[in-house]
């Protein structure tokens, strides 16, 4: 088998997260490319969490509902998920807890037999896992010593012990490609940020986003940067002005929630030219919502938010090349013309695991800002044909460096005028104009699937995997555009030239990519949306588009 | 040779408003400390939003004016950045212990080695007469014409309580008390609180109870928490006792910016770190 999906369910607290890991990178050693999906509840032990690790031989970033192996850790497991299962399909329960067909592993029994504790049930469901797709005991061996090395020889004790008792199933053959590792969208944005000269990373958790302060906090060390978790995200957002104004790349992280409190920061980071990268990870609202589901919903809200009138750059990654690649564009931007960023992903993006190829994201050099060259005398807001006033890093001897949230003159010092007022509001919108032209030289939407069809699938986002693999299989173009703000329209409608029927793909309820595009005069002929927190599995995709070309 | 730090900045507060001396206070601790070979680059004053932080347009150093109760989380980013820094924040009562109350709590929980000087006004002034979380009770204001209902908190008490290593009151009829508690404040490593009882002459002209009541802590062991407790708590805010000013309270203790400092060095290229992320990835 070259394409097989794997379901690993059962209560929270049982590892799931970590199985599906440790599976991800025993198919990852076979050359495969990996995709994981997660869906867990929004609590800390029991309800039913599963994950689903897609391995193909082709890169993948999309989740199957048909699925050819089901690990089942509880009844639920087999009861929720049994309709997925394909023809054929390998099915390892534990036959202690567990009433099911198929291969029944007592893990139960072997567990307090080893005197093993609860989590190590994971482990030895991939034992016998391993045994029946024909994966060598040396490799589950490895890939247990990697995960669970202060705990490997009793789970290494359990898993052996499935391995001897499953019998040989199914053949996953070894691939003969380069292997690639594999991140979540989240890790990928954090090395990206990382790439580009990040300094200090300052966060309040909240999911789909808190990992990246635990995947940055944890690799501080090795980065030399600083990792920051203050009160409240209103404290985030202020903190990382004060670490700006010091000439520090800096850049936070939240979802829709948190981005509320941002506001006020980021309309001060606009005016005040302190640049931060915000990285907003969707997730259902109104309010407090599905806290643990996906979504793409903040849209309008990222575009708009914050009073008053200003430049951002704003740009929504699809898969972890594109978050790798796209957080140092974001950095980079923000550094250069000293306005805020905003990275958008989702948690189906963020959470997710994919395979990770290097060559699909090439790293950008390291920007640094435009400094004051010393000739002048220094005026932190110098009106400038680009708009950009060069900078002075505190502390400077010849420089006083004043910002400020009113209105201020070149100097910093706060104004009322009314010619002034315009002029300096004139100064920080042409900002966004250069920025809009140096985004020309990027590949700000990309083009998939069929070049020659006249039926196009527009999506953004998480949405890019799902809408690819289907469109190669329907004959159909995709368009994704990534760079949302500054809007690249003029590359926008090129790749549109010809198009007889467009259908908007995304998970939300009113359609805010479409009503974006028909906002700038283009027609969106339809709308696919889905708004219950999951993502589109390859086979939904595919009917919805197949009703909406009837 | 004294500096005059002023700016071009026309000086917009009222005649009498208690923020002059606070100005020249601050100015005076600064050129006192530049003469003890403090360099003025490496001062950054911070302020929130209203009468009181219009200060940052009238001293010539570096400075942000920053949002209404957001001084101390920007002056917490700028100290973290650059520890050298001698990051001062201002603001007034409303700023700070009403919208950012949570920052300072956790600024003084922190021991983040900031100044905080808070214009103690107990009046909101710039939006025109309203109260604020020092206003005694029964407080006439525009948005309580029949007096408040609510007791005020005191700020040093909850200061201590929180942890702040430097706490301290002044008045705006004290110039030299305020002088030599700024500088000690600046020169304090920790986080230091000092309320100055800054009179608002337009919406709450306190001078004359304030000069009868008032007098200079003597005798008074700053480093013993329980004196320090119990001379804070003789003034509430509300009650019409003996006012203390000076310094309360005086502890040397570890500060956030020491315990944060980076992890590791700075690396500028970070190609073979995240190489080697890649790798450990399987």
């Amino acid at each position: 088998m070259k394409d097989l999906s794997i379901l690993i369910g059962g209560k929270a607290g049982f590892g799931i997260d970590k199985g599906s890991s440790m599976i991800a990178s025993l198919l990852s050693r076979l050359g495969y490319r990996i995709y994981i999906y997660r869906d867990y509840p929004s609590l800390i032990r029991g309800g039913h969490t599963f994950t689903i690790i897609r391995a193909s031989e082709n890169k993948v970033a999309a989740h199957s509902d048909k699925v050819d192996v089901l690990l089942a850790l509880n009844q639920d497991a087999i009861n929720l998920h049994k309709a997925r299962l394909k023809e054929n399909a390998l099915v390892i329960y534990d036959s202690d807890s567990v009433k099911s067909e198929g291969t029944g592993i007592a893990l139960g029994k072997i567990l307090k037999e080893e005197n093993a504790t609860e989590i190590a049930r994971n482990t030895a469901i991939i034992g016998a896992f391993c045994k029946a797709v024909g994966i060598e005991w040396k490799i589950l061996e490895d890939t247990v010593k990697k995960y669970i090395p202060k705990e490997a020889d009793i789970n290494l004790k359990v898993a052996l012990r499935a391995y001897n008792e499953a019998k040989p199933a199914l053949k996953i053959v070894a691939l003969k490609q380069p292997l690639l590792p594999f991140f979540t969208g989240n890790e990928s944005a954090s090395l990206g940020l990382v790439k580009a000269g990040l300094d200090t990373y300052i966060s309040y958790p909240m999911t789909p986003t808190s990992p990246m302060l635990h995947f940055l906090a944890a690799q501080a060390e090795r980065f030399g940067i600083k990792v920051i978790h203050p009160e409240s995200e209103i404290s985030v957002m202020l903190m990382a002005t004060g670490a700006a104004y010091c000439g520090e790349k800096v850049a936070v992280g939240s979802s829709g929630g948190g981005f509320c409190l941002m506001t006020e920061g980021l309309s001060f980071s606009a005016m005040a030219e302190l640049p931060v990268v915000i990285v907003l990870g969707q997730r259902p609202g109104p309010s407090t919502g599905l806290p643990t589901y996906s979504c793409q919903t903040e849209l309008h809200f990222a575009l708009h938010a914050g009073q008053g009138e200003f430049a951002r750059f704003m740009v929504a990654p699809g898969d972890a090349e594109e978050c790798y690649y796209w957080a140092q564009v974001a950095l980079n931007m923000s550094g250069k013309y000293q306005l805020p960023s905003i990275i958008l992903t989702d948690k189906t993006l963020a959470e997710g695991t994919f395979s990770f190829d290097m060559n699909l994201a090439k790293p950008l050099p390291v920007q640094d800002p435009v400094l004051w060259d010393r000739k002048t005398p220094y005026k932190r807001y110098l009106n400038t044909d680009s708009g950009i006033s060069p900078l002075a890093l505190v502390p400077d001897k010849d420089a006083t460096i004043k910002a400020n949230s009113y209105e201020h003159d070149e100097s910093g010092i706060t104004t009322e005028d009314a010619a002034l007022t315009k002029t300096m509001q004139d100064k920080r919108l042409r900002k966004g104009v250069h920025l809009a032209k140096e985004l020309e030289e990027y590949e700000t939407v990309k083009v998939y699937g069929n070049a020659n069809s006249d039926t196009v699938i527009l999506c953004w986002g998480s949405n890019k995997g799902v809408s690819v693999e289907v469109a190669s299989k329907m004959g159909l173009k995709v368009v994704q555009p990534i760079v949302l703000e500054p809007f690249p329209l003029n590359r926008f409608k090129e790749t549109l030239k010809g198009v007889k029927k467009l259908i908007a793909v995304e998970n939300n309820a009113t359609g805010q990519l479409a009503s974006l595009i028909n906002g700038l005069g283009l027609k969106v002929d339809a709308k696919i949306l889905k708004y219950d927190g999951r993502p589109f599995s390859l086979e939904e995709l595919e009917e919805l588009l197949k009703g909406a070309l009837r | 040779m004294k500096k005059d730090l002023g700016t071009y900045a026309t000086n917009t507060w009222c005649p009498g408003c208690g923020n002059f001396a606070i100005l020249n206070a601050i100015k005076a601790a600064l050129n006192s400390l530049a003469d003890e070979g403090l360099p003025m680059e490496n001062v950054v004053m911070v302020s929130g939003i209203g009468c009181s932080s219009k200060i940052v347009d009238y001293v010539n150093v570096n400075s942000v004016y920053s949002l209404h109760g957001r001084g101390i989380p920007t002056a917490t980013g700028i100290k973290l950045a650059k520890p050298e820094l001698k990051v001062i924040s201002h603001a007034g009562d409303g700023d700070g212990y009403g919208e950012g109350l949570e920052h300072i709590v956790f600024a003084a929980k922190r021991n983040v080695d900031i100044t905080a000087i808070i214009h103690d006004n107990r009046v909101y002034g710039l939006t025109t007469g309203q109260y604020t979380p020092t206003s005694p009770l029964g407080f006439k204001g525009r948005s309580t014409p029949f007096g408040t209902e609510e007791l005020p908190i005191n700020p040093l008490e909850l200061m201590l309580a929180s942890g702040a290593t430097y706490i301290a009151r002044g008045t705006s009829h004290g110039l030299d008390i305020l002088k030599k508690i700024f500088k000690e404040a600046i020169l304090h490593k920790g986080f230091a609180i000092v309320d100055v009882l800054q009179v608002c002459v337009t919406y709450y002209n306190m001078y004359e109870y304030y000069d009868k009541r008032v007098y200079e802590l003597k005798d008074h062991d700053a480093s013993d928490f329980n004196q320090a407790m119990a001379k804070i708590r003789e003034w509430d805010y509300n009650s019409d006792s003996p006012i203390a000013l000076g310094v309360f309270y005086k502890k040397e203790a570890p500060t956030f910016e020491d315990r944060m400092a980076p992890a590791g060095p700075k690396i500028k290229d970070r190609t073979d770190k995240i190489k080697e992320v890649l790798d450990e990835s399987f």
